[in-house]
């Protein structure tokens, strides 16, 4: 009780420098948070790019009914496929005449049916990244009838790509931020500590253990962290409202990301606060 | 009970503070530690307290060595080695209770057992009627007598007093000097700097260490044989005095 008592004495005492720490911790923050937003909508879009992604197997020209029954229940048995579905010839050239209306007369005067049969299969959510796309597909190209596999493999690489430079870029600016705030949080808790330096030498004189004395330094940096995590919350929640709103639908981010965000928050205000008063504690010792 | 074994204290490449000093102060002892300003009485008081460790040398106070002494064992020792300043140091924003009571805060006392305790030390150094004083509502006596009840919160088995009287009037000195007194015939050590050569000649079965230039040039302890004997700092320009090995 004491310790958060004199926590709160101390952030009040200099206004101006916990004010300027609870800032830098929460623009740190809140870069990271809006490169989270980022990553966490493209990881949502993935979900969506993903469920479309279709592995194609085209067939050898005169692939038996047996071998393609044989086959459908072969790789629908793979723990990574949802569903296949067996194009035949006659279906691939009606469904082409279908879509590519601007060639259907090339398509009616056809003597011979060009297009092969295939299977389209559809892949389990949790493997359909770009490795378990390319393994199912390494499978099928060892089959003899299988003339050829397709799919969107450089377009889901580049969403990846995408997302892990989110993610990186997330690290890189916010932890040159957080380094920042770490900085700023250490002057903050120096001031508090030599406003305190009588009580401390006190305290240091009649055996108080060194934990008892930092304790509320502590906790004041915890809470400048935690001040700076809620900052940055709100700013990221406004960001992405407005974008939600003006621009284009964006998902808020998971439950356990924001807490995990406010936790790394108090975290950075503790060793911050942690560091500044051991150095000063001792300081005032040597006095 | 307290034991400086060959000390020496440098604080930098100049002369040292201590040059090999040695001396045993018993429980229950009541010894001056005197000496021009610069002799190396604060440094020994600081030496006992461990805000310092010699430079060569043991420290041994009651189980605690300076050869051994680990920074956790720290706030132990002190908590049994009372301080008493010349500047009081006290909290000014506090008043004379909540300066005592705070150090029983700070070394983990319960506050059910804190406030009767209080309120006995408060009794104990006769300030009952100004516990609810703050600091600059305190004669300098008064605040020095708040200063040896904080430092006795702890229940010290050694109490050292740093120029205690250095600030006060001849009145107030006596009162202070009355209280290290009762305190010191309850069995607890008192360790007291002091320039004051007129307390010491009053008081000549107190023992005396004598500092210079941060070396023992005196202890009457030693010279119990020789009992005309006095400290340089109180014996007239022709009486001898000696040195203790």
């Amino acid at each position: 009780m004491r310790s958060v008592r004199e926590a709160t004495q101390g952030i009040r005492r200099a206004p101006l420098l916990s004010g300027l720490s609870i800032t830098a911790i929460g623009l740190s923050l809140f870069i990271i948070g809006l490169f989270a937003l980022t990553a966490h909508n493209i990881d949502e879009a993935l979900v969506g790019v993903e469920s479309r992604v279709e592995v194609v197997a085209y067939l050898e020209e005169g692939t038996s009914e047996e071998v393609v029954s044989v086959a459908i229940s072969e790789i629908g048995g793979f723990p990574e496929v949802e569903e296949i579905h067996f194009v035949s010839k006659v279906e691939a050239l009606y469904d082409a005449s279908r879509e590519l209306t601007e060639f259907s007369d090339v398509f009616s005067d056809l003597e011979v049916n060009p297009l092969p049969a295939s299977f389209e299969i559809r892949l389990r959510e949790g493997s359909r990244t770009p490795e378990d796309v390319e393994r199912v597909a390494e499978r099928l190209r060892g089959y003899d009838f299988v003339e050829e596999v397709r799919y969107g493999r450089e377009w889901v690489d580049k969403v990846y790509a995408l997302r892990r430079i989110a993610g990186g870029a997330a690290l890189a600016l916010g932890g040159s931020f957080a380094l920042g705030a770490i900085l700023l949080i250490g002057i903050a808790v120096r001031m508090a500590v030599l406003a305190r330096s009588r009580e401390i030498s006190i305290m240091q004189i009649v055996g108080a253990t060194d934990s008892y004395i930092r304790r509320p330094f502590l906790i004041e940096g915890l809470l400048t962290g935690l001040a700076g995590g809620l900052l940055a919350l709100g700013l990221t929640w406004l960001v992405h409202a407005s974008v939600d709103r003006t621009l284009l639908s964006l998902s808020w981010l998971p439950d356990l990301w924001v807490a995990l965000g406010l936790i790394l928050a108090a975290l950075l205000g503790v060793v911050a606060a942690g560091r500044a008063v051991r150095r000063e504690i001792r300081r005032i010792e040597a006095l | 009970m307290i034991q400086f074994r060959s000390v020496t204290k440098h604080f930098d490449r100049s002369d040292p503070a201590l040059s090999d000093v040695s001396f045993h102060v018993r429980k229950g002892e009541f010894v001056f530690l005197t000496g021009p300003s610069g002799a190396g009485k604060t440094t020994i008081l600081r030496l006992i307290h461990m805000q310092m460790m010699p430079t060569e040398g043991e420290v041994r106070v009651s189980k605690f060595s300076s050869r051994k002494m680990k920074r956790r064992e720290v706030p132990e020792l002190r908590r049994r080695v009372g301080y008493v300043f010349q500047d009081f140091r006290l909290l000014e924003g506090l008043t004379a209770a909540e300066n005592v009571a705070f150090v029983l805060e700070c070394t983990g006392t319960p506050k059910a057992k804190s406030e009767p305790r209080v309120q006995r030390l408060l009794g104990q150094v006769g300030l009952i009627s100004r516990a609810r004083s703050l600091p600059r509502e305190l004669s300098g006596g008064e605040q020095q007598r708040v200063v040896i009840a904080r430092a006795l919160a702890t229940e010290p088995i050694v109490l050292l007093a740093d120029e205690p009287t250095g600030n006060l009037d001849e009145r107030a000195t006596a009162g202070v000097f009355d209280l290290f007194r009762t305190i010191n015939a309850s069995g607890t050590s008192v360790i007291m700097a002091t320039h004051d050569a007129e307390l010491i000649r009053r008081h000549p079965s107190i023992r005396v260490i004598e500092l210079e230039a941060g070396a023992v040039v005196f202890d009457s302890r030693g010279s119990e044989s020789a009992p005309h004997a006095a400290p340089r700092s109180v014996r007239p320009e022709s009486a001898p005095g000696r040195a203790v090995e």
